[in-house]
């Protein structure tokens, strides 16, 4: 009884030193909008000598963890990058183990206990969605409708995305508007935006690639033009408050720069 | 991309001009390509001679040690930010850290012709910085128009050529038509393709080459349901290069954004953030960010097994 105490004590701690902690933080500029790249899965569990599935599943833990303290510090949206299109090129089981475990989390999303009801999360799924199988596009479309009522915090999640084919979808949809033949001489920038998927959240403030590799790997290119990045070498399961923190204070510092660099900003 | 402020009055060139011929002198030393002959840019900046050798398009130089020439990347491109802030720390003219900024170019693009990349695409004006004042977007435009002309010469016979990507609507007529000239004149050069982005951004690219597709779809030419990723990149300003996408990408001055450079082609570039100024970054900043970009592993979204 003793030990179990003593944990609740400490998590108590943990959370209240947390909140002091991002009190601190939101007197300053905080971001609005965060992005994840969520890289290192894999090589978590072969650094750990755990079966491959594993790295996800610790993945998706780190995740809810991950989500959760945004949302406390007030962030309002969060876009991660769950699966791309060019990851189907990867062997078919594995292909095959990452949907199911998709199915899984979708679905458990829905569940009273989630984290969804919890901070009244309105879900969107981001991408081609008719490239995934029938149960997780269905399941995706369900949890999408369950929480459009909801309007406190966004979970954007790309699933089944590339950035080029989001930005491809966009200008065939601004190409094929019949008003731009008939009102309009040309196709204007907020045609495209406006066809973009992305368009239900404000550009990213951040964005995080764990594991260390600096590249955008066909991620949300359109929308981090001016978004600061940041890639700390933790694998993404070992991705924790001190790296949100972190990067939150590069981004204090240098939002004065951007914030007259965005006000200034034409096409 | 350029960061500057509107000069002062005063022109303190003397102690610019001083420790730039130093480092001329050291550079001229190793390099044999008549780029570090000092002619300065029609400004009345008198150069000493340096010691060059005639240039023999033949002469590659070997790669220092530690790079391997297999893995050298194809294209590599830079947003040479940073010369506002370096002609400040130095207590110079923003225009000063300006040419500077020329100067630390040509020792790039010398090092590319050499080491054998093929594209080199640099972030000189972005569409963002049209909104500075008149006078600053007037000399910078100024200075390239300058540079382009005296540098035209040595260019076309190293064997590079160059490209302009941009709006250009903007430009006034004698830039456009010194770039239309050095397009024409280097356009058969094969040692090494300079893009130079001005009046650029990636929105803009994206923008025009859906203009393009979609004019083409109202022509009868494609129906939409053909367009599709090659499509676009066909349209894209970068179509005037056989790699138009970035195997590296270079920022200067420790900024951790890409501001709108690149957009569609930077998909799978891998990104290198150096904290020197771009006046500073030069053949050891260099060779650091060749060297990050050999040891990453680049899976393009499928797995290394």
């Amino acid at each position: 009884m003793g030990g179990g105490g003593v944990s609740q004590l400490l998590e108590q701690i943990h959370m209240l030193s947390r909140r002091c902690l991002f009190r601190v933080l939101s007197m300053g500029p905080l971001p609005i909008h965060l992005a994840f790249i969520m890289d290192g899965n894999r090589r978590f569990a072969k650094k750990r000598g755990l079966e491959d599935g594993s790295g996800h599943k610790a993945g998706f833990s780190a995740l809810m963890t991950m989500l959760q303290y945004c949302y406390e510090l007030g962030v309002k949206y969060v876009t991660i990058y769950a699966f791309s299109i060019d990851n189907f090129r990867r062997k078919p089981e594995e292909v095959q183990s990452l949907m199911d475990l998709m199915l899984v989390k979708i679905k458990s999303l829905l569940d009273k206990e989630s984290i969804v009801h919890q901070y009244g999360i309105r879900v969107y799924f981001i991408g081609n969605l008719g490239l995934l199988n029938k149960q997780v596009r269905a399941a995706a479309e369900e949890v999408m409708k369950a929480t459009a009522e909801n309007s406190r915090v966004v979970l954007l999640v790309c699933v089944a995305y590339n950035s080029t084919d989001e930005i491809l979808q966009a200008v065939k949809r601004s190409c094929a508007d019949k008003d731009v033949e008939r009102e309009r001489e040309r196709v204007r920038l907020v045609d495209i935006e406006e066809n973009m998927q992305m368009s239900v959240a404000p550009e990213p403030d951040i964005l995080i690639r764990s594991s260390g590799e600096t590249r955008l790997s066909n991620f949300l290119l359109w929308q981090t033009g001016h978004c600061q990045l940041f890639s700390p070498d933790a694998l993404w399961p070992e991705i924790g408050l001190r790296h949100l923190v972190w990067a939150i204070l590069n981004f204090q510092r240098s939002h004065s720069y951007l914030e007259k660099k965005k006000k200034k900003k034409q096409l | 991309m350029l960061s500057l402020r509107v000069p002062s009055t005063s022109f303190d060139f003397p102690r610019f001009h001083a420790g730039d011929l130093e480092r001329r002198w050291k550079l001229g030393r190793d390099s044999f390509l008549s780029f570090s002959h000092r002619r300065g840019f029609g400004l009345g900046v008198s150069s000493a001679k340096s010691e060059t050798a005639p240039f023999t398009a033949a002469e590659e130089e070997a790669l220092p040690e530690g790079l391997q020439p297999e893995l050298m990347p194809k294209h590599v491109a830079v947003i040479m930010d940073g010369n506002g802030r370096w002609a400040k720390n130095k207590g110079l003219q923003p225009w000063d850290g300006h040419r500077a900024g020329v100067e630390a170019l040509r020792e790039i693009v010398e090092l590319c012709g050499k080491w054998g990349i093929q594209v080199l695409t640099v972030f000189a004006f972005s569409t963002d910085n049209w909104i500075r004042p008149k006078i600053e977007i007037d000399f910078l435009l100024n200075l390239f128009e300058r540079t382009l002309k005296s540098e035209l010469e040595t260019l076309a016979k190293n064997n590079v050529r160059i490209s302009i990507i941009g709006d250009s609507s903007k430009l006034p007529k004698s830039l456009l038509k010194v770039i239309n000239e050095v397009e024409e004149v280097t356009k058969n050069n094969t040692r090494l393709q300079l893009i130079v982005a001005v009046g650029y951004s990636g929105k803009y690219d994206v923008l025009q080459a859906c203009r393009g597709i979609a004019q083409r779809v109202k022509d009868g030419e494609i129906e939409v349901e053909e367009i599709d990723e090659r499509l676009i990149e066909q349209e894209l300003e970068t179509n005037c290069t056989e790699f138009p996408n970035p195997d590296l990408l270079i920022r200067t001055s420790g900024e951790l954004r890409v501001s709108n450079f690149l957009l569609w082609q930077l998909a799978y570039t891998e990104l290198f953030f150096a904290q020197e100024l771009w006046p500073d970054f030069g053949r050891s900043g260099f060779i650091e960010a060749l060297m990050s970009f050999q040891q990453r592993q680049r899976r393009f979204g499928g797995r290394k097994s």
